[in-house]
């Protein structure tokens, strides 16, 4: 990315440039069906923080964290153009190995969705994806992982039942420990406390904070005190447009622009 | 505001309704037990009607293979056995194949295709059938007889044409026995399980494509998003998710197997010997009943209402497993 290319963006691309950005989206464009629902997304995102992305239902924040993964890519009709540099790798390129892409980075659904099966199996299933383990390296891997996720207390002497027994709250962080458990350098949360009551979100938005030392973590939420709560930096989006990319103090304190601003007062949304 | 008629009338109506209220139960009660009364008559008839042939033969009527008219000799081995065989090889092919149909309608066709083949399948379901007896007998059992049938005795086999057994045949336990013949013509115990096959593939797909569709979005998703591939989301997701749908789709058309009639009838070749072979001849319940009964009378008659009366069963018992491989599969999962 040369200096002229970024002076024709009215958009930061990057707040504090402090850390080395883990993904950089430059000009990503996305069209559903021919629906152009993101126009132009540039942005980095610094390696082992939080970054939020925030914005009014259909601003396409969604549809921007679906495309770190391409998941979006499993249905029919959907286009993304542009680029993703994964570490310096384009993710969009289709010689990328999806395997490969998958196992860097993982994602979480706003409802929990644990896998019919028992609680190891869950954590298990996407391990054995990748690696084969040895059932003794297979057990110590989903403990990590469930411990790393804040559930190992309560599961550890359950761990042969099926994981629908499970509370909400639990069942997320079952996915949490899913998506951990295979040891991704990215983890992407689309809204994962949509449907949790508050004190299954207080545990997810803690575990977020303990979980960015060791992950580059991506999180949509709709709700604006989250972003705020667990976020190093916000990215407001709005019409499938990036607005504004800062240090989440900053969105929250003395925001760029009045849209931004808008939007956290309340004003729209 | 309207007038309302005297206070009386609320009363009246509320009498009325709880009058109207316990018909319709009992109406309904009555169309439930219907279908109760239906079966335990059945089952009580063709009970009944065997009594001769159960009394006469005692157990050896099940573990008999005899069947002769002219002795007034009868056991329902060779019948019992066709019929669970041609099933067995039935559901054996339908089973994959279905998976296969419906894991492409609900997966990975475009959209486009979807309901076509869909309503082919519906149309497919919905065909006589005698009129896959037809093309079993006129169509298919002479092609087998003549490209399929000659390339597995010989290779498979332990009755081959030119004399010389294979490798299969020689090593390999019992396959040898089950595709040794040297009787000429097409009409077998593996042709009608492949005719059965085509005949529920359409029952057993459609249920699946149905139940297919409604695993969450989201469960897939979330597969897809650890890495797994299309036939990984459909194995280890979709089918547990779903599984006992399947299963009841699946033994949907082990029912219409069992009981099938007439195109079973049309290729399974009637004779009424026991062999170990699949490409010998045999018979069914259902077809030996079905080519006998007109002309039958006295024994050999509740012999054939013995024969129906097995056939519920062995119906009732297929049902039976298949509750508690439910039950094994859900303790299995933990739940």
């Amino acid at each position: 990315m040369t200096d002229s290319a970024l002076a024709t963006n009215p958009v930061p691309v990057a707040p504090a440039a402090t850390v080395a950005p883990k993904i950089t989206v430059r000009d990503l464009h996305f069209y559903y069906n021919g629906f152009h629902a993101l126009k132009g997304i540039n942005m980095d995102i610094p390696e082992k923080q939080v970054t939020a992305i925030i914005g009014p239902s259909g601003c396409g924040k969604s549809t921007l964290l679906r495309i770190f993964n391409r998941i979006y890519a499993i249905y029919p009709k959907l286009e993304a153009k542009g680029e993703i540099l994964l570490d310096g790798d384009n993710i969009l390129d289709p010689r990328y190995s999806m395997n490969r892409l998958r196992s860097k980075v993982g994602m979480v659904f706003q409802k929990p969705v644990p896998f019919p099966m028992t609680i190891f199996e869950n954590v298990a299933y996407g391990i054995r994806h990748h690696e084969k383990l040895s059932r003794k390296d297979m057990e110590g891997r989903v403990e990590q992982a469930l411990r790393n996720a804040a559930l190992w207390d309560e599961v550890k002497d359950k761990l042969k039942q099926n994981a629908l027994g499970l509370s909400g709250g639990q069942q997320q962080r079952l996915c949490i420990a899913r998506a951990i458990a295979l040891k991704p350098e990215v983890l992407l949360l689309d809204e994962p406390t949509s449907a949790l009551d508050p004190i299954a979100t207080g545990r997810i938005e803690q575990l977020v904070e303990e979980l960015k030392s060791q992950f580059t973590i991506v999180i949509v939420t709709h709700n604006m005190q989250q972003a705020a709560r667990v976020s190093d930096q916000t990215a407001f989006m709005y019409l499938g447009e990036l607005i504004e990319y800062d240090r989440t103090e900053k969105i929250f304190t003395k925001p760029g622009k009045k849209q931004t601003e808008d939007y956290i007062t309340g004003r729209f949304g | 505001m309207p007038t309302f008629p005297a206070t009386a009338a609320p009363e009246q109506r509320a009498i009325r309704d709880a009058r109207h209220e316990r018909l319709f139960r009992w109406l309904l009660k009555g169309c439930a037990l219907i279908v109760l009364a239906a079966l335990l008559g059945a089952a009580g008839a063709t009970l009944w009607g065997g009594r001769e042939a159960f009394a006469t033969f005692g157990w050896h009527f099940l573990v008999s293979s005899e069947w002769d008219p002219g002795n007034d000799v009868y056991g329902a081995l060779v019948p019992v056995y066709g019929t669970l065989a041609t099933s067995f090889i039935a559901l054996l092919i339908a089973v994959p194949v279905s998976f296969g149909i419906a894991v492409y309608l609900s997966e990975v066709a475009p959209t486009w295709l979807r309901t076509p083949i869909a309503s082919a399948i519906e149309l497919l379901a919905g065909i006589p059938s005698i009129i896959y007896g037809m093309w079993g007998l006129f169509i298919f059992a002479p092609f087998f007889a003549e490209h399929i049938k000659p390339w597995l005795t010989n290779n498979l086999g332990n009755k081959p044409d030119d004399g010389k057994l294979s490798w299969v045949a020689e090593h390999v336990p019992f396959v040898g026995k089950l595709f040794g013949s040297d009787y000429p013509f097409g009409a077998s115990i593996l042709v009608a399980g492949i005719v059965l096959a085509i005949m529920i593939i359409p029952f057993i797909s459609s249920v699946m494509r149905e139940v297919f569709q409604t695993v969450p979005t989201r469960l897939k998703e979330s597969a897809y998003a650890l890495g797994s591939s299309t036939w990984e989301v459909s194995w280890d997701i979709v089918l547990p998710y779903t599984r006992s749908a399947v299963i009841g789709g699946i033994f949907l058309g082990l029912g219409r197997a069992l009981g099938e009639t007439m195109a079973v009838t049309f290729v399974l070749g009637n004779a009424m010997q026991l062999s170990a072979s699949l490409l010998d001849p045999g018979t069914s319940i259902a077809s030996t009943i079905a080519n006998q009964f007109s002309e039958a009378a006295g024994l050999q008659k509740s012999s054939l209402m013995a024969l129906a009366f097995l056939l519920f069963v062995v119906t009732f018992i297929v049902l039976l497993i298949a509750r508690l491989m439910l039950r094994r599969l859900a303790s299995k999962e933990g739940r």
